[in-house]
């Protein structure tokens, strides 16, 4: 199957260099990275700025997170179909990107209302939901088929480099001028501006691959028939069995601090650990992925997962565990997040590619969504142990039926 | 116009950048310059300790039974102290990371314990003998539902004893023993005897609040729906929130141990913290302010006689006098 190659030597795919990884992939990157800096100031700062500066609950805002997720994956599907509709991904993401800046002045507008802060952080994730499927889109279109783990590698490594520098510059921000909102809001705002000026003015739409037969036309009742493409379905449906059994992450991490006994102020330092791996883990992965096999790696990075969950039982204990554990939690990011990505490219013709890596995404959406409800479900009945126990025989079931269901042939 | 920026594309791009590289760095600039000076509060009988919030450097402050305000030489996020013990939550490193210092009398930090997140409450014994606090752990996702849980630990300075967590303590739910993952606590407040305390137990959607003893290590709970108990300086009362109808805002109720009678608190709905006793008589709360400025700190009546009165604005966690 080779609908997803791009002819090379185009503007934003590299000609001269061949190893070089696409100049629009590094762009994109250089927008994830700027952006995510702004989206994790904000993540780290919320607990505090709930908490202490406007004397609220943290339950108040939560519990409205519900719908706004449900109402995310129905806008990543209509970025992805707007994308292909109008062939302009650059113009969605766009819109996206602009949306979530947007929100970053917001906060201090809405103050202390619960139901303004639910209403801000929900349309940050709608802008969320509206550029993902275009830019990864665009990262494909730029790539030939034989690097496209890399790019993707290459483009979440900078993607999670943005991610470890968010929480850092808010600590700074905090030490340095205190927790008036203000100044972090701002600076947040000024990150997302960065990354939405890049986008606009240095990033280039990628161009049509050639004229589309009027056939072959882009429309809402094309994208659909995607589900019924036995590529796209089986990857979709594989995807969503493995999200309702991959764990939230913030759960992994309650249970890890509890088995190891570590001290608990490493906690809020876990998920730094996991993105030093990922970020260091992806772009080699992601080639691994281009020569063995980009489902196999996406389908290693869950039995990675499994060994996660094992670690979660305690077979020894303390710092060691913690180590090992988020090793291989962010091994399991590095071999799933570009990986699916890299591998839903594939079976998806350049012109519909948006809508299929919508279909993709918004199906491992869904089912880490339910997962993290049932599981939180599972810890108000069970003893931790017992739900990870659970976990772990859920997902050894998943791979099993997994790998019956989707053979590496589909894709490749 | 769009081959006008197709061609000048990069030189608008870098331009752009240059601009609102230079609108941030001027804003932080000026907002950083202003600088608040200690204002004035009500006067009290007792005088009050508190966290200020005008200038944002979470300074530690004193107000006098005059209405005079002035700043101690401590950053916290939630303060209080008693008989010369004060237990200080507060920022301590990147992630960001938070701790529990313990200062003495004289100034000195003698303890400091770890913080799995951020500080929600703290609480000194009335012997300043038993520190204990609340977090809230968040892990990395304001976005996971089910991804809040809180932690009350305490530290006994007597006998040295330390717990992170109360969830190794044996707990009866309506007289039955139970265990479940998604017990949490908080708000806990220790009596006269540095041992037994009041707390609040939370599982799925229901709260309740528990009595227990912190060395049997055992816990049971007394009835639903009160949480962030605050034990009278005399013992005789707790006050804690309660929320007004099912799914209602909070407002402050203060039960008669003795009686069995709650009182219900004019003027306190929409209060969001865990009172703190000024003294028999007097209740002092923060609550947010509504439009989205910062907290104020109120005084209110215990016997529910009266409407609360300000104490003072731009600021939150009350905590009585270093006396």
């Amino acid at each position: 199957m080779y609908v997803a190659s791009t002819r090379s030597g185009r503007p934003g795919a590299s000609s001269t260099l061949r190893t070089a990884v696409p100049r629009t992939v590094v762009l994109l990157g250089t927008v994830s990275l700027l952006t995510d800096v702004s989206s994790e100031m904000v993540t780290a700062f919320l607990p505090v700025y709930l908490v202490f500066t406007l004397n609220m609950s943290y339950l108040q805002v939560g519990m409205l997170d519900a719908v706004y997720t449900g109402a995310t994956s129905v806008l990543r599907m209509v970025g992805g179909y707007l994308s292909d509709k109008i062939g302009r991904h650059k113009a969605v993401a766009v819109a996206g990107y602009g949306l979530s800046a947007v929100t970053k002045l917001a906060f201090p507008a809405v103050g202390a209302s619960a139901a303004g802060l639910s209403g801000v952080l929900a349309v940050d994730r709608a802008g969320k939901g509206l550029r993902t499927a275009p830019r990864d889109a665009m990262i494909s279109l730029v790539t030939t088929k034989e690097k496209l783990g890399r790019s993707f590698g290459v483009h979440r490594m900078m993607d999670t480099i943005g991610a470890l520098l968010g929480p850092l510059a808010t600590y700074l921000v905090l030490t340095s001028l205190g927790t008036k909102p203000g100044p972090i809001f701002m600076i947040s705002f000024c990150f997302a501006m960065l990354g939405l000026i890049v986008l606009v003015c240095f990033v280039r739409q990628p161009p049509k691959a050639e004229a589309v037969p009027s056939a072959s036309r882009v429309s809402v009742k094309r994208s659909l028939a995607l589900l019924r493409e036995p590529g796209i379905a089986r990857t979709s449906l594989a995807a969503l069995m493995l999200g309702l059994v991959s764990i939230a992450d913030v759960f992994v991490y309650l249970v890890l601090q509890s088995t190891t006994g570590v001290d608990p102020r490493l906690l809020p330092l876990m998920p730094l650990g996991t993105a030093l791996v990922f970020l260091l883990a992806a772009t080699p992965l992601g080639q691994l992925a281009d020569k063995v096999g980009r489902w196999k790696v996406f389908f290693a990075g869950h039995v990675v997962l499994l060994g996660v969950y094992l670690l979660l039982l305690g077979p020894f204990g303390g710092l060691p565990l913690a180590a090992c554990t988020l090793l291989l939690h962010g091994l399991f990011y590095a071999a799933t997040d570009g990986v699916l990505m890299a591998h839903g490219a594939t079976l998806v013709a350049p012109e519909l590619r948006a809508s299929g890596l919508a279909i993709v995404q918004t199906a491992q959406a869904v089912g880490r969504f339910t997962s993290s409800l049932l599981f939180g479900l599972l810890m108000t009945q069970l003893s931790m142990a017992s739900a990870v126990l659970v976990a772990v025989v859920a997902l050894a079931a998943t791979l099993i039926t997994v790998s019956a269901l989707i053979r590496p042939a589909a894709g490749a | 116009m769009t081959a006008w920026f197709t061609r000048h594309r990069i030189v608008v791009g870098v331009v752009a950048m240059v601009l609102v590289l230079l609108g941030g760095v001027t804003y932080v600039v000026w907002t950083s310059q202003s600088q608040a000076a200690p204002g004035r509060g009500a006067s009290t009988a007792t005088g009050l300790l508190y966290v200020d919030h005008a200038n944002g450097k979470d300074q530690v402050a004193r107000l006098d039974p005059t209405g005079e305000v002035s700043f101690e030489d401590l950053r916290c996020q939630r303060v209080y102290t008693a008989a010369g013990t004060t237990i200080c939550l507060r920022l301590a490193g990147p992630g960001p990371s938070y701790e529990a210092a313990v200062v003495n009398a004289s100034g000195a930090v003698v303890r400091t314990v770890g913080l799995a997140g951020v500080p929600s409450r703290a609480r000194v014994s009335a012997s300043g003998q038993v520190v204990s606090w609340t977090v809230f752990v968040v892990g990395d996702s304001y976005s996971t539902p089910g991804g809040f849980s809180t932690r009350t630990g305490f530290v006994n300075l007597r006998t040295g004893a330390e717990m992170d967590s109360l969830e190794p303590f044996t707990v009866l739910v309506d007289g039955k023993a139970e265990k479940r993952a998604d017990f949490n606590f908080w708000g806990m407040t220790v009596a006269t005897d540095d041992r037994t305390f009041y707390a609040t137990l939370g599982s799925a959607d229901k709260a309740w609040l528990i009595r227990g003893d912190l060395v049997t290590r055992k816990a049971e709970t007394v009835r639903p729906g009160a949480e962030c108990p605050s034990l009278s300086p005399d013992q005789t009362r707790v006050a804690y929130k309660k929320r007004a109808g099912r799914l209602g805002q909070w407002e402050l109720v203060v039960l008669d141990l003795k009686t069995g009678v709650e009182t219900a608190l004019p003027g306190s709905l929409g209060v969001d913290d865990q009172a703190a006793w000024l003294d028999n008589a007097t209740l002092a709360y923060g609550k947010p302010a509504s439009n989205g400025g910062s907290p104020t700190i109120y005084a209110s009546a215990a016997d529910g006689s009266g409407q609360p009165q300000v104490l003072v604005s731009n600021a939150s966690s009350p905590s009585p006098p270093v006396p």
